[in-house]
């Protein structure tokens, strides 16, 4: 499965850090990832892979809205193709 | 990674309310015809709880997964009033039932269908159907109806025209609000998956995905990009806008329909409003460059508006059907709301607009006090202007039983509130009471 995360939010101490822990955790593999402040917001993606019959898609998501949650983060997760069938042809 | 392209898509999502309106599941009911009306409703019943089982779990699913918002799950039936024929009930409201019962039972949101088709004349099942409307849809909640009155090939039905302005008056005196489940046609298309309208035609599959897909506050994003620039660069922002909000919406139908191991129809390319601000056909029409939608240029507006939207999407998907073009409900759209509580918009200007845009007069709050005929009259003159342009019109008015002109009545939720809006008081009551059919029109003609 693969999937992209989308963090925006106030910049703050530790906040790759903390994504990526999280993901480790969760079996997600970190494929690529990108980082800019936009209009004064953090706003990282990152693209994740991992074997779905090992985790869920449910539980990636659940544990990243958790740690969004902690952080007071948004943090979204979406399946990658959705924005292939948008913006390519 | 184009992180570009991904910010793009988070933000048609999350600020400008891109959504999938509905995902329709189209299902025949002709192998649950019984000369029992007993036995062919529990036919109907368990065809209905067994094809659509999983509907509301994937679109769920594919909500979750993919984060698009999926506002409605539907279901569209063969029209009732054919299914029902072979019985010898006297009225069809127990099929209405029926319908509402599965259509519960799944958590559907609406289920339409409860339908006739009498452009050249009426069939037993129609007679009995049509006398079955307000009890049907004032004693169901997700149930919905329409009758279609005439077409560019049939010419138009006036004895149906007739009963219609009838049979609408009849239901707001019931309930009001009810009469936003009902749909008076010219034109009726088959794969539509946006209701009151939505039935399954008979030339279709025995089950069929359609996606209705919305986001006029993306289009509307777009042109304040382009303010000022010629209307060529208008319309060429909205083709790139709509050819984006097509594609989700053949994507999220593919998956559906994989999903739930049924045929994918049609996507329609209806930008459909919702009351929330910036979700607005209206507010795009002022985009372009009108005061207040209503302003003389408003029909040449809308017409490049929905051409574009057409052009945009036809490339990006498969195939395009149901009724493809911009609605213009009062209710449901918060920008003409405005306009008519500001006395921008009347009645004749919307008609003129109904000329060039998908649908008709539609989700419209009269005065309780209008006559059946006066109704009638607004259904004739709907139907005429799709009879003749070759195309679909509806009328969906809601008489306001004890309302008058400034008053307004609340649908709730994506269906907003209509302004009651003044109607014509002259009479046509002779012209509506000599019955008969509308010959088709000459153009009608084509082999």
């Amino acid at each position: 499965m693969k999937a992209v995360v989308t963090v925006i939010g106030h910049d703050q101490v530790g906040i790759v850090a903390k994504v990526s822990q999280k993901l480790a955790e969760l079996k997600v593999n970190i494929t690529d990832i990108s980082q800019t402040l936009m209009h004064g917001d953090f706003t990282m993606m990152l693209m994740g892979e991992w074997d779905d019959s090992a985790v869920n898609f449910e539980t990636v998501k659940e544990g990243l809205e958790s740690l969004g949650k902690e952080t007071g983060l948004d943090i979204h997760i979406q399946r990658q193709e959705l924005f292939d069938a948008i913006q390519k042809l | 990674m184009e992180t570009k392209q991904i910010l793009d898509t988070i933000q048609m999502i999350s600020e400008e309310k891109l959504d999938i309106r509905t995902i329709t599941m189209g299902i025949s009911l002709f192998d649950c015809i019984d000369s029992d009306g007993d036995k062919a409703r529990q036919k109907i019943y368990d065809k209905l709880t067994t094809s659509a089982k999983d509907l509301v779990k994937v679109a769920d699913q594919i909500e979750s997964e993919y984060g698009i918002p999926i506002v409605n799950k539907r279901i569209s039936v063969t029209p009732i009033s054919m299914i029902a024929a072979a019985c010898h009930d006297d009225n069809y409201v127990a099929y209405a039932k029926t319908m509402e019962k599965a259509a519960e039972v799944l958590g559907v949101d609406l289920i339409g269908g409860f339908s006739a088709l009498v452009q050249k004349g009426y069939q037993t099942g129609d007679k009995k159907l049509i006398a079955s409307i307000p009890q049907a849809l004032s004693e169901t909640k997700r149930v919905c109806g329409s009758v279609n009155v005439g077409s560019t090939r049939a010419g138009i039905n006036m004895d149906a025209v007739k009963q219609m302005g009838r049979v609408v008056k009849d239901l707001a005196a019931i309930d009001p609000v009810s009469c936003m489940s009902l749909v008076v046609f010219a034109n009726a298309v088959e794969d539509n998956p946006f209701m009151a309208g939505a039935f399954h035609g008979v030339g279709e599959a025995d089950k069929v995905i359609n996606v209705g897909i919305s986001g006029p506050g993306v289009v509307k994003r777009a042109l304040e990009k382009v303010k000022g620039e010629s209307i060529d660069i208008v319309s060429e922002t909205i083709k790139k806008t709509a050819f984006k909000v097509t594609r989700m919406g053949q994507f999220v139908g593919n998956v559906a329909a994989k999903a739930l191991n049924v045929p994918f129809g049609i996507v329609d390319l209806s930008l459909a409003p919702t009351p929330s601000q910036g979700d607005s056909v209206a507010e795009i029409l002022e985009e372009i460059g009108l005061q207040s939608v209503g302003a003389p240029g408003t029909t040449a507006a809308l017409a490049l508006l929905n051409d574009a939207v057409k052009k945009g999407g036809v490339m990006a998907c498969e195939h395009v059907g149901g009724l493809s073009g911009a609605f213009i409900p009062v209710s449901e759209d918060s920008g003409m709301i405005k306009a008519v509580e500001h006395g921008n918009l009347n009645l004749e200007k919307l008609e003129a607009m109904t000329a060039v845009c998908s649908v008709g007069l539609d989700m419209i709050a009269v005065p309780g006090d209008t006559p059946a005929e006066t109704i009638s009259g607004m259904i004739a003159d709907e139907a005429a202007i799709g009879v003749i342009n070759n195309k679909t019109t509806a009328v969906r008015v809601i008489p306001a039983t004890g309302k008058k002109v400034g008053e307004q009545i609340d649908f709730g939720g994506i269906f907003g509130y209509a302004p009651v809006m003044p109607v014509n008081t002259n009479s046509p009551a002779q012209f509506v009471n000599r019955g008969g059919r509308i010959p088709a029109p000459i153009h009608s003609f084509k082999n």
